[in-house]
């Protein structure tokens, strides 16, 4: 069935090993922490820059996949000149659409040719349904499955930036930097994909599959100094057989479990020392699970 | 003509946030009628009906978070954008060069029960009778269908939704007694040029009973 025709939610398993998954701003760089549970944290916009990202890279160029939410350090190195060349500015967002008929045709463009609109909205200034389109794909944070402990690494740089550093050092030139990692994480996010807002935007089957590749590849084209191995682990998906569905969302993700295995009191590795189960028994009606990784 | 409807919500985060505190949001104490009409909304709604929330029961103690994140500071232009739809020129918001760090305070674990009933609007046809939508919206809330996942506030943070419990559990013994929520947006009123409208939210042993509050601050 295509996505005009079922709702979908999935639970995405991801995890870090010596990395850095997403860098809380309010704590100086750290892995973002929540402070009850002592639980990693990765922020749903973390997410979706990276699958921004993916669809940028993997899809340059082809009509109906630019992204709107662009990150300069790949972007086209052209269009940013154009910008600049042309004195366009982007920061004020005051246009009004004149007619609605008008405005409706825009936000269709803006859907038709930037993937990220079509697939999580934006917020367009055009005087139609408070100027917002409402994207079919929504993300929670992702949450580790258990307490995580970043450690600080002090690490040694050879050089320095400025001559006053080097003439303080007389000439030894070393300076200090801090590095914040998870040695191990296994963080949970779930997803839903609503069929009813995917029509309004024309978010289309062919999108749904260059959303699974991103979640299952991104991590891949995100390599840095920063995020240590980042890996993509496991992601189901429940299919329902009818654009409103066929159960609570809440019920689904619950039968996906994952346990830490026997013996393990310091998980390091996925396949080693954790278990994945989905519970099929007693499956609602008209709900399928599809286990896309 | 109205027919009443409950549901419970639930959610292990929420942002209903405080129109005067946007830039860097922070959350009100509880649920805003607003939100909660956005939920039913999700799960069903036709031009024919206008829901309307009766009482918010609050099952867990009101407890704030806060995390910060990188934020874009502009919206999608209009002009830009039929600029280029007309000669093809380029058209992005780069986030870096324009972003903004942001914090949200926001509420944790949240479990609420909403009593609503809805009104037909001058929308209604022949073909829309009260007990038909009444009907919808239950079994829908029974089965867990809803057009998209409702939200608490954001969309970040899904708002779980089933029929309530057949006993209510008490309140948190915090919210014993009557507790004074200030004003708090009541919803906007978009027939009249979106205008926000506000009413003074008072708790009583966990439940905010919207229509009395909205009588005694004269709306």
């Amino acid at each position: 069935m295509g996505i005009h025709e079922s709702r979908i939610e999935f639970v995405y398993l991801f995890d870090v090993r010596n990395g850095n998954p997403n860098g809380d701003p309010d704590a100086g760089n750290m892995p973002r922490l929540d402070p009850e549970t002592g639980h990693g944290l990765v922020t749903d916009v973390s997410l979706k820059r990276k699958i921004r990202n993916y669809v940028q890279l993997t899809q340059e160029g082809r009509q109906g996949y630019e992204i709107y939410v662009r990150e300069k350090a790949i972007l086209n190195d052209q269009h940013a000149r154009a910008y600049e060349a042309n004195g366009i500015e982007l920061d004020k967002g005051k246009g009004k659409a004149k007619g609605e008929a008008d405005a409706r045709k825009v936000t269709q463009w803006m859907c038709d040719t930037f993937f990220d609109v079509r697939t999580f909205g934006a917020v367009m200034t055009t005087g139609v349904n408070c100027g917002q389109v409402r994207g079919p794909v929504q993300i929670t944070f992702a949450e580790s499955l258990h307490p995580i402990v970043p450690a600080e690494l002090s690490v040694t740089r050879m050089a320095v930036t400025t001559q006053a550093e080097a003439d303080k050092q007389s000439g030894d030139n070393r300076t200090m930097g801090r590095k914040h990692i998870v040695p191990y994480g296994l963080y949970r996010a779930h997803g839903f994909l609503s069929p009813h807002l995917a029509r309004q935007t024309g978010f289309s089957d062919a999108d749904l599959d260059i959303l699974r590749s991103a979640l299952v590849n991104m991590f891949e084209m995100d390599r840095s100094a920063a995020r240590g191995e980042m890996a993509a682990r496991r992601l189901i998906a429940f299919r329902h057989k009818s654009p409103l569905g066929e159960a609570p969302a809440q019920k689904l993700f619950k039968r996906v479990a994952v346990e830490m295995n026997d013996g393990v009191t310091a998980p390091r590795d996925f396949d080693r020392d954790f278990t994945v189960s989905i519970d099929r028994d007693g499956l609602p009606e008209g709900v399928d699970i599809e286990e896309w990784l | 003509m109205s027919q009443g409807i409950s549901l419970r919500v639930h959610g292990s985060r929420a942002l209903f946030s405080r129109p005067e505190m946007k830039a860097e949001r922070v959350s009100y104490d509880m649920i805003t009628p607003s939100a909660a009409r956005g939920i039913l909304e999700s799960i069903h709604w036709k031009p024919a009906i206008e829901w309307r929330i009766d009482r918010v029961k609050i099952l867990n103690p009101i407890r704030f978070d806060t995390i910060r994140r990188n934020e874009v500071a502009s919206k999608a232009s209009y002009s830009l954008a039929r600029q280029a739809m007309a000669n093809g020129s380029d058209l992005a918001l780069h986030p870096e060069d324009d972003r903004q760090q942001r914090a949200s305070v926001f509420l944790r674990d949240v479990d609420y029960i909403i009593d609503a009933h809805f009104e037909m609007t001058d929308r209604a046809g022949p073909q829309d009778n009260p007990g038909k939508h009444a009907e919808m919206a239950r079994r829908r809330i029974a089965k867990g269908q809803c057009v998209w996942q409702p939200c608490f506030g954001c969309r970040e943070f899904p708002a779980y939704f089933e029929p309530p419990p057949d006993i209510l559990p008490e309140p948190p013994d915090d919210l014993r007694g009557t507790r004074d929520l200030g004003w708090m947006l009541h919803d906007i009123d978009f027939a009249d040029g979106m205008t926000p409208r506000f009413f003074r939210a008072t708790l009583v042993n966990g439940v905010l009973d919207v229509q009395d509050c909205l009588r005694r601050s004269g709306l």
